[in-house]
Protein backbone atom coordinates (compact mmCIF):
# COMPACT_ATOMS: atom_id res chain seq x y z
CA UNK A 1 0.00 0.00 0.00
CA UNK A 2 3.03 2.63 -0.37
CA UNK A 3 3.02 2.88 -3.92
CA UNK A 4 0.15 5.21 -5.47
CA UNK A 5 -0.24 8.84 -5.41
CA UNK A 6 -2.53 10.42 -3.13
CA UNK A 7 -5.92 10.22 -4.91
CA UNK A 8 -7.24 13.41 -3.89
CA UNK A 9 -6.26 16.79 -2.63
CA UNK A 10 -8.28 19.42 -1.11
CA UNK A 11 -8.93 22.30 -3.38
CA UNK A 12 -11.43 24.51 -2.25
CA UNK A 13 -11.03 26.98 -5.85
CA UNK A 14 -13.93 25.03 -7.76
CA UNK A 15 -16.51 25.68 -4.53
CA UNK A 16 -18.25 28.33 -3.49
CA UNK A 17 -17.02 31.97 -4.41
CA UNK A 18 -15.41 34.48 -1.59
CA UNK A 19 -16.50 37.67 -0.28
CA UNK A 20 -14.56 40.29 0.20
CA UNK A 21 -13.89 39.73 3.82
CA UNK A 22 -12.65 35.81 2.75
CA UNK A 23 -15.43 34.06 4.01
CA UNK A 24 -17.55 31.64 1.40
CA UNK A 25 -20.39 33.13 -0.26
CA UNK A 26 -23.22 30.48 0.74
CA UNK A 27 -26.31 31.23 -0.50
CA UNK A 28 -28.77 28.42 1.88
CA UNK A 29 -31.76 30.13 0.59
CA UNK A 30 -30.76 29.49 -3.09
CA UNK A 31 -31.48 25.51 -1.86
CA UNK A 32 -28.09 24.49 -3.22
CA UNK A 33 -26.58 24.25 -0.14
CA UNK A 34 -27.51 22.48 3.68
CA UNK A 35 -26.52 23.07 6.94
CA UNK A 36 -25.69 19.73 8.47
CA UNK A 37 -24.97 19.38 11.77
CA UNK A 38 -22.83 15.73 12.99
CA UNK A 39 -22.50 15.62 16.90
CA UNK A 40 -22.26 16.19 19.72
CA UNK A 41 -23.17 12.46 19.66
CA UNK A 42 -20.72 12.07 16.89
CA UNK A 43 -19.88 8.60 15.40
CA UNK A 44 -16.44 9.83 14.65
CA UNK A 45 -15.27 10.92 18.42
CA UNK A 46 -14.50 9.33 21.78
CA UNK A 47 -16.51 12.23 23.71
CA UNK A 48 -18.72 14.99 22.87
CA UNK A 49 -18.01 17.12 19.69
CA UNK A 50 -20.37 18.83 16.61
CA UNK A 51 -19.39 19.65 13.64
CA UNK A 52 -21.27 21.98 11.59
CA UNK A 53 -20.94 21.25 7.68
CA UNK A 54 -21.84 22.78 4.93
CA UNK A 55 -22.86 20.40 1.51
CA UNK A 56 -23.60 20.57 -1.39
CA UNK A 57 -25.17 17.22 -2.62
CA UNK A 58 -23.53 14.33 -0.62
CA UNK A 59 -20.10 16.98 -0.47
CA UNK A 60 -18.99 18.99 2.08
CA UNK A 61 -17.94 22.73 1.27
CA UNK A 62 -17.41 23.81 4.91
CA UNK A 63 -16.80 22.44 7.90
CA UNK A 64 -16.68 24.25 11.16
CA UNK A 65 -16.05 22.54 14.90
CA UNK A 66 -18.38 23.09 17.83
CA UNK A 67 -16.24 22.01 21.01
CA UNK A 68 -17.46 23.01 24.55
CA UNK A 69 -19.93 20.16 25.81
CA UNK A 70 -17.28 18.49 28.06
CA UNK A 71 -15.92 21.90 29.52
CA UNK A 72 -14.85 21.03 33.25
CA UNK A 73 -12.25 24.27 33.83
CA UNK A 74 -9.66 21.84 34.90
CA UNK A 75 -6.88 24.35 34.46
CA UNK A 76 -8.93 26.87 36.66
CA UNK A 77 -9.91 24.25 39.28
CA UNK A 78 -6.08 23.86 39.90
CA UNK A 79 -5.11 27.33 40.39
CA UNK A 80 -7.17 27.18 43.57
CA UNK A 81 -5.54 23.57 44.60
CA UNK A 82 -2.26 22.86 46.38
CA UNK A 83 0.31 20.79 44.22
CA UNK A 84 -0.82 17.81 45.39
CA UNK A 85 -4.80 18.08 45.70
CA UNK A 86 -3.96 18.44 41.64
CA UNK A 87 -2.92 15.13 41.55
CA UNK A 88 -6.29 13.53 41.45
CA UNK A 89 -7.86 15.86 38.89
CA UNK A 90 -5.36 15.69 36.18
CA UNK A 91 -5.92 12.49 35.14
CA UNK A 92 -9.51 13.65 34.18
CA UNK A 93 -8.58 15.63 31.84
CA UNK A 94 -8.55 12.46 29.27
CA UNK A 95 -10.46 9.75 29.58
CA UNK A 96 -8.80 7.41 27.48
CA UNK A 97 -5.04 7.75 27.96
CA UNK A 98 -5.15 9.56 31.77
CA UNK A 99 -1.53 8.49 32.38
CA UNK A 100 0.25 11.18 30.25
CA UNK A 101 -1.34 14.17 32.45
CA UNK A 102 -0.06 12.13 35.33
CA UNK A 103 3.32 11.92 34.35
CA UNK A 104 3.17 15.21 32.40
CA UNK A 105 2.11 16.89 35.78
CA UNK A 106 4.42 15.05 37.94
CA UNK A 107 8.31 15.94 36.16
CA UNK A 108 6.83 19.54 35.67
CA UNK A 109 6.31 19.94 39.67
CA UNK A 110 9.31 17.68 39.99
CA UNK A 111 11.47 20.01 37.75
CA UNK A 112 10.50 23.08 39.67
CA UNK A 113 10.36 21.50 42.72
CA UNK A 114 14.34 20.20 42.14
CA UNK A 115 13.28 16.53 43.04
CA UNK A 116 14.80 13.24 41.15
CA UNK A 117 12.21 10.76 40.90
CA UNK A 118 14.05 7.15 41.77
CA UNK A 119 14.76 4.76 38.81
CA UNK A 120 12.75 2.43 39.69
CA UNK A 121 9.90 4.85 39.13
CA UNK A 122 10.80 5.52 36.11
CA UNK A 123 11.03 2.35 34.61
CA UNK A 124 7.35 1.93 36.28
CA UNK A 125 6.23 5.01 35.12
CA UNK A 126 7.27 4.20 31.10
CA UNK A 127 5.62 0.64 31.34
CA UNK A 128 2.67 2.57 32.82
CA UNK A 129 2.68 4.57 29.51
CA UNK A 130 3.27 1.81 27.19
CA UNK A 131 -0.01 -0.11 28.67
CA UNK A 132 -2.42 2.99 28.32
CA UNK A 133 -0.43 3.52 24.57
CA UNK A 134 -1.68 -0.15 23.75
CA UNK A 135 -5.57 0.76 25.41
CA UNK A 136 -5.57 4.12 23.39
CA UNK A 137 -4.76 1.77 20.11
CA UNK A 138 -7.42 -0.66 20.85
CA UNK A 139 -10.27 1.81 21.53
CA UNK A 140 -9.25 3.81 18.58
CA UNK A 141 -9.11 0.75 15.83
CA UNK A 142 -12.09 -0.33 17.33
CA UNK A 143 -13.53 2.78 16.37
CA UNK A 144 -12.01 3.52 12.91
CA UNK A 145 -13.39 -0.25 12.02
CA UNK A 146 -17.11 0.67 13.19
CA UNK A 147 -16.68 4.43 11.69
CA UNK A 148 -17.12 1.59 8.71
CA UNK A 149 -19.51 -0.59 9.53
CA UNK A 150 -16.75 -3.17 10.70
CA UNK A 151 -18.40 -3.38 14.24
CA UNK A 152 -17.03 -6.99 15.26
CA UNK A 153 -13.10 -5.04 15.14
CA UNK A 154 -14.27 -3.16 18.36
CA UNK A 155 -15.58 -5.98 20.16
CA UNK A 156 -12.35 -7.84 19.36
CA UNK A 157 -10.54 -4.66 20.48
CA UNK A 158 -12.65 -3.95 23.62
CA UNK A 159 -12.24 -7.26 24.62
CA UNK A 160 -7.82 -7.27 24.90
CA UNK A 161 -8.30 -3.93 25.80
CA UNK A 162 -10.36 -4.82 29.22
CA UNK A 163 -7.23 -7.67 29.78
CA UNK A 164 -5.25 -5.32 29.52
CA UNK A 165 -7.44 -2.71 32.51
CA UNK A 166 -6.96 -6.07 34.29
CA UNK A 167 -3.55 -5.74 34.19
CA UNK A 168 -3.74 -1.85 35.29
CA UNK A 169 -6.02 -2.79 38.37
CA UNK A 170 -3.62 -5.26 39.66
CA UNK A 171 -1.02 -2.77 39.28
CA UNK A 172 -2.42 0.20 40.79
CA UNK A 173 -6.09 -0.75 41.82
CA UNK A 174 -8.03 1.22 39.32
CA UNK A 175 -8.74 0.74 36.04
CA UNK A 176 -9.75 3.95 34.04
CA UNK A 177 -7.91 6.60 36.41
CA UNK A 178 -5.10 5.13 37.66
CA UNK A 179 -3.61 7.71 39.94
CA UNK A 180 -0.25 5.87 39.88
CA UNK A 181 2.39 8.09 39.02
CA UNK A 182 3.17 10.82 41.50
CA UNK A 183 4.79 14.16 42.00
CA UNK A 184 8.02 11.95 43.32
CA UNK A 185 7.63 8.71 42.15
CA UNK A 186 5.28 6.04 42.16
CA UNK A 187 2.96 4.63 44.93
CA UNK A 188 4.02 0.73 44.48
CA UNK A 189 5.76 -2.08 42.55
CA UNK A 190 4.68 -4.54 40.61
CA UNK A 191 2.85 -6.88 41.87
CA UNK A 192 3.70 -11.43 42.38
CA UNK A 193 3.37 -12.73 39.05
CA UNK A 194 2.64 -9.70 37.28
CA UNK A 195 5.15 -10.46 34.41
CA UNK A 196 3.59 -13.84 33.80
CA UNK A 197 -0.11 -12.84 33.90
CA UNK A 198 1.33 -9.32 31.58
CA UNK A 199 3.01 -12.07 28.90
CA UNK A 200 0.00 -13.86 28.57
CA UNK A 201 -2.19 -10.57 27.54
CA UNK A 202 0.31 -9.69 25.06
CA UNK A 203 0.03 -13.00 23.31
CA UNK A 204 -3.68 -12.45 23.40
CA UNK A 205 -2.93 -8.94 22.06
CA UNK A 206 -0.91 -10.13 19.47
CA UNK A 207 -3.34 -12.62 18.35
CA UNK A 208 -6.43 -10.24 18.30
CA UNK A 209 -3.90 -8.20 16.03
CA UNK A 210 -3.40 -10.65 13.66
CA UNK A 211 -7.03 -11.23 12.95
CA UNK A 212 -7.66 -7.42 13.25
CA UNK A 213 -4.99 -6.83 10.37
CA UNK A 214 -6.35 -9.73 8.47
CA UNK A 215 -10.27 -8.89 9.07
CA UNK A 216 -9.67 -4.85 9.11
CA UNK A 217 -6.62 -4.38 6.97
CA UNK A 218 -6.81 -6.69 4.44
CA UNK A 219 -10.55 -6.04 3.63
CA UNK A 220 -11.41 -4.52 0.19
CA UNK A 221 -14.42 -2.01 1.39
CA UNK A 222 -12.01 -0.83 4.08
CA UNK A 223 -9.20 -0.20 1.56
CA UNK A 224 -11.95 1.56 -0.68
CA UNK A 225 -13.05 3.52 1.70
CA UNK A 226 -9.85 5.08 2.83
CA UNK A 227 -6.86 5.04 0.78
CA UNK A 228 -6.38 8.25 -0.51
CA UNK A 229 -8.73 9.80 1.65
CA UNK A 230 -7.96 12.33 4.28
CA UNK A 231 -4.54 13.19 2.62
CA UNK A 232 -2.50 15.65 4.99
CA UNK A 233 0.22 16.90 3.39
CA UNK A 234 3.56 16.65 4.39
CA UNK A 235 4.26 20.42 3.62
CA UNK A 236 1.25 20.98 6.44
CA UNK A 237 2.73 19.38 9.57
CA UNK A 238 4.50 22.19 11.22
CA UNK A 239 2.09 25.07 10.32
CA UNK A 240 -1.08 23.11 11.91
CA UNK A 241 0.84 21.84 14.71
CA UNK A 242 0.61 18.17 13.01
CA UNK A 243 2.34 15.14 15.90
CA UNK A 244 2.49 11.87 16.55
CA UNK A 245 1.18 8.92 14.49
CA UNK A 246 -0.64 12.10 12.28
CA UNK A 247 2.83 13.18 11.07
CA UNK A 248 4.49 10.00 11.03
CA UNK A 249 1.71 8.41 8.72
CA UNK A 250 3.18 11.56 6.29
CA UNK A 251 6.59 10.21 6.57
CA UNK A 252 7.74 12.40 9.13
CA UNK A 253 9.43 10.62 12.06
CA UNK A 254 8.18 13.07 14.51
CA UNK A 255 8.31 11.24 18.07
CA UNK A 256 9.08 12.51 21.33
CA UNK A 257 10.50 9.49 22.59
CA UNK A 258 13.34 10.13 20.49
CA UNK A 259 13.28 13.29 19.58
CA UNK A 260 12.88 14.76 22.98
CA UNK A 261 14.15 11.26 25.15
CA UNK A 262 12.72 11.12 28.41
CA UNK A 263 12.28 8.25 31.23
CA UNK A 264 13.64 5.16 30.19
CA UNK A 265 13.27 5.69 26.62
CA UNK A 266 16.75 5.98 25.25
CA UNK A 267 17.53 2.15 27.30
CA UNK A 268 15.09 1.11 25.11
CA UNK A 269 15.46 -0.21 21.73
CA UNK A 270 12.86 1.02 18.95
CA UNK A 271 12.44 2.62 15.91
CA UNK A 272 9.31 5.06 15.25
CA UNK A 273 7.19 3.37 12.86
CA UNK A 274 6.87 5.23 9.44
CA UNK A 275 4.16 5.20 6.90
CA UNK A 276 3.89 7.52 3.56
CA UNK A 277 0.57 7.84 2.21
CA UNK A 278 -0.81 10.17 4.66
CA UNK A 279 -4.55 9.06 4.28
CA UNK A 280 -7.08 7.30 6.45
CA UNK A 281 -5.18 3.66 5.46
CA UNK A 282 -1.78 4.97 6.27
CA UNK A 283 -2.47 6.63 9.87
CA UNK A 284 -4.79 3.16 10.80
CA UNK A 285 -1.45 0.69 10.02
CA UNK A 286 1.19 3.28 11.22
CA UNK A 287 -0.86 2.99 14.75
CA UNK A 288 -1.59 -0.90 14.48
CA UNK A 289 2.11 -1.28 13.56
CA UNK A 290 3.04 1.20 17.21
CA UNK A 291 0.55 -1.52 18.92
CA UNK A 292 3.17 -4.16 18.16
CA UNK A 293 6.06 -1.90 19.25
CA UNK A 294 4.74 -0.90 22.24
CA UNK A 295 4.02 -4.55 23.08
CA UNK A 296 7.98 -5.03 22.12
CA UNK A 297 8.44 -1.92 24.75
CA UNK A 298 6.65 -3.62 27.90
CA UNK A 299 8.37 -6.85 27.13
CA UNK A 300 12.01 -5.11 27.04
CA UNK A 301 10.62 -3.36 30.29
CA UNK A 302 9.61 -5.83 32.16
CA UNK A 303 12.98 -7.60 31.56
CA UNK A 304 15.10 -5.11 31.64
CA UNK A 305 13.72 -3.00 35.31
CA UNK A 306 15.82 -3.11 38.48
CA UNK A 307 13.45 -5.20 41.22
CA UNK A 308 14.51 -3.16 44.14
CA UNK A 309 15.09 0.06 45.29
CA UNK A 310 12.92 3.05 46.60
CA UNK A 311 9.64 3.93 44.28
CA UNK A 312 9.69 7.64 45.65
CA UNK A 313 11.74 10.16 46.43
CA UNK A 314 11.65 12.38 49.31
CA UNK A 315 8.95 15.23 49.18
CA UNK A 316 8.26 18.25 51.82
CA UNK A 317 5.05 17.58 53.09
CA UNK A 318 2.29 17.97 50.39
CA UNK A 319 0.35 19.94 53.05
CA UNK A 320 2.43 22.60 53.09
CA UNK A 321 4.54 21.95 49.82
CA UNK A 322 5.52 25.61 48.72
CA UNK A 323 7.13 25.58 45.28
CA UNK A 324 10.01 28.13 43.91
CA UNK A 325 9.16 30.64 41.43
CA UNK A 326 9.15 29.73 37.81
CA UNK A 327 7.99 27.89 34.76
CA UNK A 328 8.45 24.80 32.76
CA UNK A 329 7.30 22.69 30.17
CA UNK A 330 7.72 19.05 29.64
CA UNK A 331 6.47 16.94 27.43
CA UNK A 332 5.59 13.20 26.40
CA UNK A 333 4.68 11.28 23.05
CA UNK A 334 1.29 9.74 23.77
CA UNK A 335 -0.83 7.77 21.19
CA UNK A 336 -1.73 10.73 19.48
CA UNK A 337 0.56 13.03 19.84
CA UNK A 338 3.16 15.36 21.89
CA UNK A 339 1.62 15.79 25.29
CA UNK A 340 2.79 18.31 27.37
CA UNK A 341 2.11 20.35 30.78
CA UNK A 342 3.33 24.32 30.83
CA UNK A 343 3.71 24.65 34.36
CA UNK A 344 3.80 28.08 35.98
CA UNK A 345 4.65 28.76 40.07
CA UNK A 346 4.66 31.93 41.70
CA UNK A 347 6.67 30.61 45.10
CA UNK A 348 3.05 29.97 47.07
CA UNK A 349 1.41 26.91 47.56
CA UNK A 350 -0.73 26.84 44.60
CA UNK A 351 0.32 26.41 41.37
CA UNK A 352 -0.01 29.78 39.61
CA UNK A 353 -0.88 28.31 36.06
CA UNK A 354 -1.34 24.98 34.62
CA UNK A 355 -1.84 24.65 30.63
CA UNK A 356 -2.19 21.50 28.89
CA UNK A 357 -0.56 20.98 25.68
CA UNK A 358 -3.23 18.23 23.85
CA UNK A 359 -2.93 16.83 20.31
CA UNK A 360 -6.17 16.94 19.57
CA UNK A 361 -6.43 20.61 20.34
CA UNK A 362 -4.61 21.08 16.94
CA UNK A 363 -5.69 17.82 14.93
CA UNK A 364 -9.71 18.53 15.83
CA UNK A 365 -10.01 22.38 15.27
CA UNK A 366 -7.54 23.84 12.00
CA UNK A 367 -6.25 20.85 10.63
CA UNK A 368 -9.61 18.62 10.50
CA UNK A 369 -11.42 22.11 9.28
CA UNK A 370 -9.38 22.16 6.28
CA UNK A 371 -9.32 18.55 5.65
CA UNK A 372 -13.07 17.87 5.77
CA UNK A 373 -13.16 20.13 2.45
CA UNK A 374 -14.66 18.29 -0.65
CA UNK A 375 -14.95 14.83 1.16
CA UNK A 376 -18.30 13.14 0.91
CA UNK A 377 -20.27 13.32 4.25
CA UNK A 378 -19.99 9.58 4.45
CA UNK A 379 -16.29 10.11 5.08
CA UNK A 380 -16.84 12.77 7.83
CA UNK A 381 -16.97 10.09 10.79
CA UNK A 382 -13.67 7.84 9.26
CA UNK A 383 -12.18 10.84 8.65
CA UNK A 384 -12.42 12.31 12.71
CA UNK A 385 -11.44 9.07 13.70
CA UNK A 386 -8.29 8.89 11.47
CA UNK A 387 -7.31 11.92 13.21
CA UNK A 388 -7.79 10.66 17.08
CA UNK A 389 -9.35 12.89 19.20
CA UNK A 390 -10.66 13.42 22.35
CA UNK A 391 -12.25 16.27 23.02
CA UNK A 392 -12.18 16.98 26.60
CA UNK A 393 -8.05 17.60 26.13
CA UNK A 394 -9.46 20.66 24.05
CA UNK A 395 -11.32 22.29 26.35
CA UNK A 396 -9.67 21.04 29.59
CA UNK B 1 21.39 27.87 23.84
CA UNK B 2 23.31 30.57 25.20
CA UNK B 3 24.69 31.08 21.74
CA UNK B 4 21.41 31.64 19.77
CA UNK B 5 20.30 34.42 22.59
CA UNK B 6 23.69 36.16 22.32
CA UNK B 7 22.60 36.08 18.42
CA UNK B 8 19.34 36.93 18.57
CA UNK B 9 20.32 40.23 21.18
CA UNK B 10 22.25 41.38 18.51
CA UNK B 11 19.14 41.85 16.40
CA UNK B 12 16.26 42.64 19.03
CA UNK B 13 15.95 43.59 22.25
CA UNK B 14 15.23 40.77 24.07
CA UNK B 15 15.20 40.47 27.76
CA UNK B 16 17.25 38.11 30.05
CA UNK B 17 17.40 34.49 29.49
CA UNK B 18 16.44 31.97 31.31
CA UNK B 19 17.98 28.35 30.89
CA UNK B 20 15.21 26.13 32.46
CA UNK B 21 16.99 22.83 31.09
CA UNK B 22 19.46 22.12 28.38
CA UNK B 23 17.00 21.95 26.10
CA UNK B 24 14.22 24.67 27.25
CA UNK B 25 14.56 28.37 27.52
CA UNK B 26 12.18 31.60 27.82
CA UNK B 27 12.94 35.12 26.94
CA UNK B 28 11.03 38.40 27.61
CA UNK B 29 10.22 40.20 24.13
CA UNK B 30 8.80 43.37 23.83
CA UNK B 31 5.80 43.63 22.45
CA UNK B 32 6.08 44.96 19.35
CA UNK B 33 9.03 43.21 17.73
CA UNK B 34 7.68 39.71 18.63
CA UNK B 35 6.23 38.83 15.08
CA UNK B 36 9.85 39.37 13.35
CA UNK B 37 11.44 37.48 16.37
CA UNK B 38 9.03 34.60 15.56
CA UNK B 39 9.48 34.72 11.90
CA UNK B 40 13.04 34.89 12.14
CA UNK B 41 13.25 31.77 14.51
CA UNK B 42 10.83 30.08 12.43
CA UNK B 43 12.53 30.55 8.76
CA UNK B 44 16.17 31.49 10.28
CA UNK B 45 16.71 29.63 13.28
CA UNK B 46 14.59 26.39 12.47
CA UNK B 47 12.22 26.69 14.76
CA UNK B 48 9.41 25.67 12.95
CA UNK B 49 7.29 24.02 15.55
CA UNK B 50 4.52 26.10 17.59
CA UNK B 51 3.90 24.20 20.41
CA UNK B 52 1.82 26.10 22.15
CA UNK B 53 0.48 29.56 23.25
CA UNK B 54 -1.01 30.55 25.90
CA UNK B 55 -1.22 33.34 28.75
CA UNK B 56 -0.58 33.72 32.28
CA UNK B 57 -2.43 36.23 34.47
CA UNK B 58 -0.37 37.98 37.02
CA UNK B 59 -3.19 40.23 38.42
CA UNK B 60 -1.18 41.68 41.15
CA UNK B 61 1.48 43.53 38.33
CA UNK B 62 -1.47 44.05 36.53
CA UNK B 63 -0.11 42.37 33.08
CA UNK B 64 -0.37 39.49 31.25
CA UNK B 65 2.32 37.19 30.29
CA UNK B 66 1.81 35.39 26.51
CA UNK B 67 4.28 32.40 26.08
CA UNK B 68 4.79 31.75 22.83
CA UNK B 69 6.48 28.38 22.72
CA UNK B 70 8.25 26.98 19.77
CA UNK B 71 10.50 23.97 19.65
CA UNK B 72 13.72 23.61 16.68
CA UNK B 73 13.13 19.45 16.57
CA UNK B 74 16.33 18.90 14.68
CA UNK B 75 18.01 20.44 17.60
CA UNK B 76 15.90 19.41 20.09
CA UNK B 77 15.40 22.47 21.54
CA UNK B 78 12.62 24.54 22.78
CA UNK B 79 12.18 28.54 23.01
CA UNK B 80 9.41 30.43 25.22
CA UNK B 81 9.07 33.58 24.23
CA UNK B 82 7.37 35.99 26.85
CA UNK B 83 5.03 38.89 26.37
CA UNK B 84 3.56 41.15 28.85
CA UNK B 85 0.80 43.03 28.28
CA UNK B 86 -0.73 45.76 30.08
CA UNK B 87 -4.34 44.11 31.64
CA UNK B 88 -6.31 47.07 31.08
CA UNK B 89 -5.30 47.27 27.49
CA UNK B 90 -4.72 43.69 26.48
CA UNK B 91 -4.35 43.45 22.63
CA UNK B 92 -1.80 41.43 20.51
CA UNK B 93 -1.09 41.26 17.12
CA UNK B 94 -2.50 37.90 15.31
CA UNK B 95 0.19 35.22 14.38
CA UNK B 96 -2.50 33.17 12.10
CA UNK B 97 -0.57 33.98 9.32
CA UNK B 98 2.55 32.35 10.35
CA UNK B 99 1.22 29.30 11.98
CA UNK B 100 -2.90 28.96 10.96
CA UNK B 101 -2.81 26.14 14.36
CA UNK B 102 -2.84 29.96 16.27
CA UNK B 103 -6.18 30.94 15.32
CA UNK B 104 -7.38 28.96 17.86
CA UNK B 105 -5.34 29.32 20.86
CA UNK B 106 -6.02 32.76 20.09
CA UNK B 107 -9.88 32.07 19.74
CA UNK B 108 -9.76 30.27 23.56
CA UNK B 109 -7.13 33.58 24.45
CA UNK B 110 -9.47 35.80 23.81
CA UNK B 111 -12.47 33.72 25.42
CA UNK B 112 -10.91 32.84 28.45
CA UNK B 113 -8.71 35.69 29.37
CA UNK B 114 -10.59 38.47 27.13
CA UNK B 115 -7.40 39.31 25.30
CA UNK B 116 -7.63 40.79 21.69
CA UNK B 117 -6.50 40.09 18.78
CA UNK B 118 -7.56 41.87 15.89
CA UNK B 119 -7.85 40.64 12.80
CA UNK B 120 -7.29 37.00 13.88
CA UNK B 121 -10.01 34.12 12.30
CA UNK B 122 -13.46 33.60 13.70
CA UNK B 123 -11.68 35.16 17.05
CA UNK B 124 -15.17 36.49 18.45
CA UNK B 125 -16.87 33.70 17.85
CA UNK B 126 -17.76 31.30 20.85
CA UNK B 127 -15.61 28.91 21.54
CA UNK B 128 -15.93 26.50 24.77
CA UNK B 129 -18.04 28.82 26.89
CA UNK B 130 -22.09 29.49 25.54
CA UNK B 131 -23.50 32.67 26.30
CA UNK B 132 -20.98 33.94 28.81
CA UNK B 133 -22.12 37.33 29.87
CA UNK B 134 -19.27 37.64 32.98
CA UNK B 135 -15.85 38.49 33.16
CA UNK B 136 -13.13 36.69 31.17
CA UNK B 137 -13.34 33.03 33.42
CA UNK B 138 -9.47 32.59 33.87
CA UNK B 139 -8.77 35.96 35.21
CA UNK B 140 -7.18 35.53 38.57
CA UNK B 141 -10.04 38.23 39.84
CA UNK B 142 -13.12 35.69 38.16
CA UNK B 143 -13.92 33.80 41.87
CA UNK B 144 -15.32 30.79 40.84
CA UNK B 145 -16.71 29.75 44.56
CA UNK B 146 -18.64 32.68 44.33
CA UNK B 147 -19.63 32.47 41.04
CA UNK B 148 -21.01 29.04 41.91
CA UNK B 149 -22.83 30.01 45.36
CA UNK B 150 -24.45 32.38 42.92
CA UNK B 151 -25.65 30.47 39.91
CA UNK B 152 -26.00 27.02 41.37
CA UNK B 153 -28.24 25.43 44.30
CA UNK B 154 -27.41 22.94 46.23
CA UNK B 155 -29.22 19.78 45.95
CA UNK B 156 -32.06 19.51 48.73
CA UNK B 157 -31.34 17.50 51.57
CA UNK B 158 -27.77 16.95 51.06
CA UNK B 159 -25.83 17.57 54.73
CA UNK B 160 -22.51 18.34 55.45
CA UNK B 161 -20.69 17.19 58.14
CA UNK B 162 -17.37 18.30 59.65
CA UNK B 163 -15.36 15.17 59.50
CA UNK B 164 -13.55 15.25 63.06
CA UNK B 165 -17.00 15.65 65.00
CA UNK B 166 -19.21 13.24 62.29
CA UNK B 167 -16.50 10.54 62.82
CA UNK B 168 -16.74 11.73 66.34
CA UNK B 169 -20.76 11.06 66.68
CA UNK B 170 -20.11 7.60 64.67
CA UNK B 171 -17.26 5.87 66.95
CA UNK B 172 -18.46 7.44 70.09
CA UNK B 173 -22.69 7.77 69.88
CA UNK B 174 -23.35 7.97 73.61
CA UNK B 175 -20.21 10.98 74.25
CA UNK B 176 -17.92 8.95 76.04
Amino acid sequence: MTDHAPLFTPDRSQYPAHKADGTLDIDLASGKYLKLWQGPNHPGITGNMSVELTVCGDEVVEGKVHVGYLHRGFEKLMERRTYIQCFPIVCRICVPEPDFNEYCYAAAVEELAGIKSPERSDWIRTLILEMGRINSYMMYLGGQAGSLGLGVIAQWTTYVRDLMLDRFEELTGARIYHMFILPGGVRDGLPEGFEKRMEETLREMESTMQDVYEVMFCNAVFKKRTVGVGYIDPALLDSYGVTGPNARAAGVAKDVRKDHPYLVYPELDFEPVIGHDSDIYTRADVRRRDVLVSIDLVRQILAKMPRSGPLMASVPNVLHWKIPRGETYVRGECSRGEYGYYLVADGSGYPRRVNVRGPSYTHAMTLLERLIVNISISDVASLMVSLHTYPPEIER
Amino acid sequence: MRELYSQLKQLFPLGELTEQRQDLAFVTVPQEHLRSLLLHLRDREGFTHLVLLTAVDWLEDNIFQLTYLLTNREQQRTLGLRVMLPRDAATMQSIHDIWPTAATYQRELREMFGIAFPDSPRVDEEFILEGWIDIPPYRRDFDTLKYAEENYSQRPGRVTHDPAEHMKQKLYPGGT
